[in-house]
């Protein structure tokens, strides 16, 4: 009773920090916003950074909490922004203002979500390696394939093509939509910060309570010990469906707040190194750890943008992060080590505190 | 004759994959292991090669030799610092250490050498082969490509079913826990793969090159990812299979770019992978192995 007790404090802990954390980091903003010190070059970071936000916390559900690897988390961020945006630029452009964009991101989350189970069903039975292979092929393949889609629209409908604009067959009222590798342009930009931060306490909302819950408590069961989860009961497909299209959806709202702060869209933003970006944040914020991946994701996204002379040592830098943080934190030997040396800090503190106490007071 | 003509291009790619993938099944087999950074050991070998021969003018036999020296030094090596610590971590905890593995050295090439592309000269200096009159070329690339796989391939599964070494491989990948209780030294096995995979990488890396001369510090990435798929599709931890897979998908490959569109090649040959998994996981050669508690 009294370490349930406690687990639970320490989960409310973790809500009260994260959305005090995201609260006070708006209040910073508007506050110098609004005392006119914000350069435009952090105006201009300020939805990315809550783009990024979305997408470390919900990589976070996969890989920390479900224990897979993605690597195809920017796909299923290109996927709510295209379809997203699709639906904006076309039939939005009839609807009110919030209506449109209301529907814009529910159309982004659901088709981010569909690609997520499409591609989770059939490699979420099969083992992590493979699951990571085919979430970066998976990442590959939309991205060729939106790479080479032109879409055009003129009196008699919608106009499909995987070749070039000319196959089209366009009459010559007809507009194009979307240009192949150059994408979908002439999007107005209505995305703000305010937006962001309600959809990044949307996504806390949403996966901090899932992993307060039974269906919480699974899937860490399953990342701890999939073959004891299974013999316990626990379905596994879904389960690990649940953690991974969650995740897709959230990264499709990520992708649609992201898509409409520029005014074009291409398919070649959203590419491996973009999902190894976000990766980098789970891991230096602790793979699990939902605060951790937040502060992450602000400190990458601004850092670099404060440090534009190392913009080449970036990547190397990141590349270090990763293999120092995964053997420092995970290597047996280093996390005895650490063990130790705790162990023997807090002796020796236990220790002044008998001894020299009295004479400190 | 056209046909023919991709096919024979198909092939010479396929067994540059082919080669890749019998690094990557190696490692795969007997370390249990996605090694990410595989493909990036072959971008560091062409690089060796590139300057020892193109620039130095070195003897090619020369050249490749020192790449391989130098790969598998560096295979052992990062095998060593980045993966042995992390050794019965779960899978997660290595994989995305490969990944930065992979990294590290692309931006580490990118930071030694630049990212302007430098253009390779091929190492096998014979001349083409013409057949049907003159109407279907293959370059010697092409037919070295091919045969140095075939003959690495027989070599490996002689090493792997002949020698106490390769025996010590195969118990190695079988049971971990029971080979250090026979008295293998489960390490050195490993480290010995990693040494034997990065110095195929590295003739990979001369060869890929010689057909297809562009270098930069990604030219590894996306063969290197590729060639995975090809072990996959074999069946991963069969050395037939690597072969196998490799061919086959260099020739899917080329064909769906000449028939279909060059853009999507990349998307069709990752299809591809999707539905071997789907169909059969264990691969065109693989074993079905049962996992036991």
């Amino acid at each position: 009773m009294a370490s349930r007790k406690r687990k639970m404090r320490a989960n409310t802990k973790t809500k009260i920090t994260s959305f005090t954390m995201v609260l006070a980091f708006w209040a910073l903003i508007e506050g110098i916003r609004l005392s006119g010190h914000l350069s435009s070059k952090f105006t201009g970071l300020l939805i990315p950074v809550c783009a990024y936000i979305i997408m470390a916390v919900s990589l976070n559900l996969v890989v920390g909490f479900l224990g897979e690897l993605s690597l195809g988390h920017a796909a299923f961020m290109s996927a709510g922004a295209f379809a997203g945006v699709f639906f904006y630029t076309t039939a939005g452009a009839t609807l009110p203002q919030p209506l449109a964009l209301f529907f814009s991101f529910l159309i982004g989350g659901t088709a981010a979500g569909i690609l997520g189970f499409a591609v989770g069903v059939p490699v979420l039975r099969l083992s992590g390696d493979y699951l990571a292979i085919v979430t970066l092929a998976s990442g590959e393949i939309l991205k060729n394939v939106l790479n080479s889609m032109y879409i055009g629209v003129d009196s008699e409908g919608l106009h499909f093509s995987l070749k070039d604009q000319f196959s089209l067959g366009l009459l010559p009222d007809g507009k194009m939509l979307m240009k192949g590798a150059m994408g979908i342009t002439g999007i107005k930009k209505c995305s703000s910060f305010t937006l962001g931060i309600f959809l990044i306490l949307l996504t806390l909302f949403f996966v901090l309570n899932l992993m307060d819950s039974r269906a919480g408590r699974a899937i860490t069961a399953i990342r701890d010990d999939e073959i004891a989860s299974r013999s316990i009961g626990i379905n596994l497909t879904r389960y690990k469906l649940m953690a991974f299209v969650s995740g897709a959806v959230f990264a499709g709202f990520a992708g649609v707040l992201y898509a409409m702060n520029y005014a074009s869209l291409v398919a070649a933003k959203f590419d491996y190194n973009l999902s190894i970006n976000i990766l980098v944040m789970v891991v230096l914020g602790g793979m699990g750890n939902v605060p951790g991946a937040i502060i992450a994701a602000v400190i990458l996204t601004v850092l670099p943008e404060l440090l534009r002379g190392f913009s080449q040592y970036r990547m190397f830098i990141y590349s270090i992060v990763l293999i120092v943080m995964m053997l420092f934190n995970q290597a047996p030997a280093f996390v005895a080590r650490r063990q130790r040396l705790r162990l023997k800090f807090r002796t020796r503190k236990a220790g002044q505190d008998g001894e020299d106490g009295k004479e400190e007071i | 004759m056209q046909f023919l003509s991709y096919l024979v291009r198909g092939i010479s790619l396929g067994s540059v994959y082919a080669l890749i993938a019998l690094g990557y099944t190696m490692v795969y087999g007997i370390a249990k292991m996605l090694n990410f950074a595989h493909g990036d050991v072959i971008m560091v070998g062409g690089y060796v090669v590139f300057f020892a021969f193109c620039k130095g003018n070195m003897n090619p036999w020369l050249a490749i030799i020192l790449a391989m020296c130098a790969c598998t030094l560096l295979g052992v090596t990062i095998e060593r610092i980045a993966y042995r610590p992390l050794r019965g971590t779960p899978s997660l905890a290595v994989l995305i250490t490969a990944i930065g593995v992979s990294y590290f050295l692309q931006n580490s090439a990118m930071l030694l050498w630049k990212s302007d592309p430098k253009s390779f000269t091929s190492v096998v200096e014979l001349p083409s082969l013409y057949l049907f009159g003159g109407r279907l070329q293959i370059s010697a690339e092409t037919i070295v490509t091919i045969i140095v796989s075939l003959v690495i391939m027989f070599v490996l599964i002689w090493f792997v079913q002949r020698t106490k070494q390769g025996h010590a491989m195969q118990a190695v990948s079988e049971d971990r826990g029971a080979a250090q209780l026979m008295g293998i030294n489960v390490n050195g096995i490993i480290s010995l793969t990693f040494a034997i995979g990065s110095g195929l990488a590295a003739i990979a890396g001369a060869l890929l090159l010689s057909s297809y001369p562009t270098l930069i510090p990604t030219t590894g990435a996306m063969p290197g990812i590729k060639a995975f798929v090809a072990a996959v599709f074999g069946g991963i931890g069969s050395i037939p299979g690597a072969f196998l897979g490799g061919i086959l998908l260099g020739i899917i490959e080329n064909l769906s770019k000449a028939y279909i569109s060059t853009q999507l090649s990349d998307a069709i040959v990752f299809l591809v992978l999707i539905i071997v998994l789907l169909v059969r996981p264990t691969g065109l050669l693989g074993k079905k192995q049962m996992v036991k508690v």
